[in-house]
């Protein structure tokens, strides 16, 4: 299951069953189908190098990640919806989701090649996690026509939404 | 994990009556945050661990539910019971020539479907059953799914069950059926990967954004879905879920769909039929 040999100091993390599931969620219980909405980014598999078995170091893109943007990504429907699941400190969106951890520090908890991985593919880090692999395109069954072969972020997204959750320091306000 | 309630018989009214009486089940022993709606007495909508939508729906729901004259779906009713009595196709036959008062032949019939068909060697549910009977019996064209009259219809013969347990078969001829419908629950699909058990099973009671999670039960179907404005079948519920996850949806009808509902009512035996239900 985990053949790409793990390191000791992810062993070593507290509280790792949880915390796996850590990341973006999207439920999508508004979603709709809108291709034409979505950049067409179907041409290559997402392609990554995940090290240690627990983090994926290097940047999907040249461009950085900008903090504003992944803001907006994590609350879109259509797009992070993270708020699906998880609790954020986004004080204007009413009803944050319940399923999965919520998010208040989590740029402290985390490296952002750790939060990568977990965005990217969380299953990765726990085969049994409910939340979806956000920049993955091979090993899914039977997606509804018009998603196939592409992911459900850009590598340009989860680089924005990377920025936008290292700037999540503070955990005081978890209310879980 | 039997559940199953046994009510004596009766009219129908009086077998509701009985069900709200003997189902009540309390609580007991529940150890949960206050307000998720465990330490609720919810009568017959509850039994053991097993819970109706009803029981995660806003009290506004559950009253337009309670109440036959709020209860919009009580429209389709009517026109299930209007077409009860109208024979159609060349045969010249109504369900009534044949099956008379629904009161009395349809009751507590819709505890038992899916069931296993022996014709087709295969299961088959209640708005199939109907559309077998127009076809080989009345000669009649079937109904569409989704039309008024197949929702009205199912509606109608379902309600002749109302207020008794749930109670499908999932043993014998049906057990390789179920058992695709349990291997269905149970798989991810859609490129967002979830299985019907992530949500249905893992996190009934928490909120995905305003959406509270059921245990996805089956028994209250045909329901009116506030959100659709209408009546709806169990398959129409499967194929949105299916979507929302962005999967494939099966056709309305399918085994792959009928397969699950065995295993989806399954998991409500004991529960009361309640369709037509109201839901969010």
């Amino acid at each position: 299951m985990h053949s790409n040999g793990r390191s000791k100091t992810r062993a070593g993390w507290p509280g790792l069953g949880l915390l796996a599931e850590l990341g973006l969620a999207g439920s999508g219980l508004t979603l709709v189908a809108v291709p034409a909405s979505v950049p067409a980014h179907a041409a290559a598999p997402p392609s990554y190098t995940v090290q240690g078995g627990y983090t994926i170091p290097e940047p999907l893109t040249d461009t950085p990640g900008d903090p504003a943007m992944g803001r907006n990504w994590v609350i879109n429907r259509k797009l992070g919806n993270c708020l699906s699941c998880h609790q954020m400190p986004i004080p204007e969106e009413q009803f944050h989701g319940e399923t999965a951890p919520a998010l208040y520090g989590v740029g402290d908890l985390y490296s952002a090649g750790e939060l990568r991985l977990r965005i990217v593919d969380p299953k990765v880090l726990n085969p049994q996690s409910m939340m979806p692999a956000f920049y993955k395109t091979e090993g899914l069954n039977r997606v509804l026509k018009g998603f196939e072969g592409r992911p459900i972020l850009t590598a340009q997204q989860v680089e924005d939404i990377i920025a936008y959750l290292m700037t999540l320091k503070d955990t005081s306000k978890a209310k879980n | 994990m039997t559940r199953m309630v046994k009510i004596p018989g009766g009219g129908r009214l009086s077998r509701l009556m009985a069900g709200l009486v003997i189902a009540a089940v309390p609580a007991t022993g529940a150890v949960a945050a206050d307000g998720d709606g465990t330490r609720i007495d919810w009568g017959p909508y509850k039994v053991g661990d097993v819970r109706s939508g009803y029981t995660y729906a806003g009290a506004q729901t559950r009253a337009m539910q309670d109440d036959d004259f709020q209860n919009p779906a009580f429209l389709w009713l009517e026109r299930g019971a209007e077409l009860w009595d109208t024979a159609e196709g060349a045969a010249g036959k109504a369900c009534a020539d044949c099956h008379g008062d629904a009161e009395e032949s349809m009751a507590d019939v819709a505890t038992h479907y899916p069931i296993y068909f022996e014709d087709w060697g295969k299961l088959m549910n209640i708005e199939q059953r109907i559309n077998w009977c127009r076809e080989t019996q009345m000669q009649a064209e079937p109904f569409e799914w989704e039309s008024d009259d197949l929702l009205g219809i199912t509606a109608f013969v379902k309600h002749q069950s109302k207020g008794l347990p749930v109670d499908v078969s999932v043993d014998g001829p049906a057990a390789p059926f179920f058992e695709k419908g349990k291997a269905f629950y149970e798989e991810r699909r859609g490129q967002l990967d979830m299985a019907c058990t992530h949500c249905h099973v893992d996190h009934p009671g928490d909120l995905i954004r305003a959406e509270t999670l059921s245990q996805g039960q089956a028994n209250g179907f045909p329901t009116y879905r506030l959100k659709w404005q209408t009546l709806g079948s169990l398959h129409r519920r499967f194929r949105g879920c299916n979507r929302n996850i962005r999967a494939e949806p099966f056709p309305y009808g399918s085994d792959e769909y009928t397969n699950l509902e065995l295993y989806v009512t399954w998991r409500g035996n004991g529960l009361p039929v309640e369709s037509p239900s109201v839901r969010k």
